[in-house]
């Protein structure tokens, strides 16, 4: 089962921020706060290794015939910082190659401070100072 | 007693045992207020009044996107200047991260070559070598200096060759791949009598203009056609080396093809050949089949790598080529930068890999083993 690695409270990472976490050994993962939406890649381009979380957030242009174009999906698209290939934050997924060239992607959510002060099996004595808070949490 | 050493360089391809070069560095000036301690008072009012004048039709940047911000990696930009300015940054992030032993500049922009005005061209060449020696080469023993020359003008090219003739910080004389008239042409030979002199190769980089448009269909509409041209106008620059006969005059000459990809070579060796064996009366002075002067003359440099479907036909291409005339290149700063540990694939065997990081490019540019 994979572990949960409280990585900041929600404010740390604004609608459109990014931040790079570190989830187990020398893993790392950028999470993404997409207008509230929190999402988690690991921080490696499948093809030569580049650091994702250097990379431009972009949208998609598509194009159903040439000369007549449409951007939408603003901000859920990555581009690895050296060579442009796009993957989709939501899913990890490239979108060259969507089912072969992939980034992986984690499960990141909100919770509340004081939810997860409740978590065991072994909980500190705590005090009443953040945990109104709220968490982004990723299981990685 | 076990004693833990930190990793020198984490980003070195193993297989690097005989020394990791990389024939294809980018530095780039902040301004060309870094030239001005080289350039004539005169010389300085020109570039001042007058500006570089390439050979296309902008006044101002490339005729195509770059695919990135001055077509350079998003995360090489040293804080608050522009990639390849800095050479700090550069060890931190490239020379020191992979490990490399020996790099090789190839300052591109702003250079003055092919510009419209010679003796503008020529003075500006001349900045630029200076420039290498001075604010980068002084401070890393690692980096070597490309001759950078004013190649449409062969007597000032010549005469900039042979100034730096014997030092060894220079390794290579650089043109750019796209230039006025085919390479061959006699007017370009002064260049080619002065390396061989030297003892320099004489590379040619990828992209430049020549003041024509870049396929012989007039110009295209994306970046991704102006990349994907080199294969045809290298080409034509080097059936125009071969048949003019450029190697029967300088037999010693060697050619580095920078960035121009190679899966094209074989098949213009074959039908150079094919075409020569009934057409060698109109070229009585070419004593060899093409594609023997080109096995003999040319190399090239691995990025960006051909990446066919099948892995036996990029190692087919390699074998004709030969093992020992590919050299490692990373392109560093720019965007479609090859990192030495990812650039190639694992069916290309290691001895091979290794030779392609070391061996090779020590023995083109002449530099012992350390």
């Amino acid at each position: 089962m994979a572990a949960r690695y409280v990585v900041a409270p929600v404010a740390e990472i604004p609608p459109g921020g990014r931040k790079v976490v570190e989830a187990g050994a020398g893993r790392r993962i950028v999470v993404f706060n997409l207008e509230g939406e929190f999402f988690a890649l690991l921080d490696r381009c499948p093809h030569q290794g580049g650091r994702l979380s250097g990379g431009k957030l972009c949208g998609l242009v598509e194009s159903d015939e040439p000369g007549v174009f449409h951007y939408d999906r603003k901000g859920e698209i990555l581009r690895c910082p050296w060579h442009q290939w796009e993957f989709d934050i939501r899913t990890g997924k490239s979108r060259h190659d969507p089912n072969r060239t992939r980034t992986r992607a984690f499960p990141a959510h909100v919770e509340s401070g004081a939810a997860l002060t409740q978590e065991g099996p072994y909980v500190l004595e705590t005090f009443p100072v953040r945990v109104e808070e709220d968490y982004v949490v990723v299981e990685a | 007693m076990n004693v833990v050493r930190p990793i020198a360089a984490p980003g070195r391809p193993a297989v690097a045992t005989l020394g990791l070069f990389d024939c294809d560095i980018h530095p780039r000036p902040l301004s060309l207020e870094e030239y001005r301690p080289w350039l004539s008072t005169e010389m300085w009012h020109r570039v001042q009044t007058y500006g570089i004048r390439a050979r296309h039709g902008f006044a101002k940047g490339y005729p195509f996107p770059k695919a990135a911000p001055f077509a350079s990696r998003r995360d090489a930009w040293p804080p608050g200047k522009l990639p390849g300015t800095d050479l700090d940054f550069m060890r931190q992030q490239h020379l020191d991260y992979h490990g490399i032993d020996i790099g090789v500049l190839n300052p591109l922009q702003p250079s003055g070559q092919g510009d419209q005005n010679d003796a503008l061209s020529a003075a500006m060449t001349y900045a630029v070598n200076e420039w290498q020696l001075e604010r980068w080469l002084k401070n890393e023993p690692r980096l070597r200096a490309s001759v950078v020359v004013p190649y449409e003008d062969g007597e000032a090219s010549a005469r900039e060759i042979r100034r730096r003739a014997g030092d060894p910080r220079f390794v290579q004389v650089l043109l750019l791949s796209r230039t006025a008239e085919p390479l061959g042409r006699k007017r370009y030979w002064p260049i080619y009598e002065a390396a061989c002199e030297a003892g320099l190769p004489v590379a040619f980089h990828a992209f430049g203009y020549s003041g024509w448009a870049m396929t012989n269909g007039g110009w295209p509409s994306f970046y991704i056609e102006e990349v994907s041209e080199h294969a045809t106008s290298c080409q034509a620059q080097v059936a125009s080396l071969i048949v003019e006969g450029v190697f029967e005059r300088f037999p010693t000459l060697k050619i580095l093809m920078i960035e121009c990809g190679f899966a094209w070579i074989p098949s213009l060796g074959w039908r150079l050949d094919k075409h020569w064996r009934k057409l060698k009366d109109e070229v009585p002075h070419l004593k060899r089949a093409p594609s023997e002067y080109l096995r003999e003359h040319f190399y090239v440099s691995t990025q960006p790598i051909d990446e066919p479907e099948q892995p036996e036909h990029l190692l087919d291409v390699m074998s004709w080529i030969g093992w020992d005339r590919i050299l490692y290149a990373s392109d560093y700063p720019h965007w479609d930068f090859d990192d030495p540990r990812t650039a190639f694939p694992s069916f290309i065997p290691a001895e091979r890999r290794r030779d392609i990081f070391g061996a090779n490019a020590r023995a083109l540019y002449g530099i012992p083993a350390v």
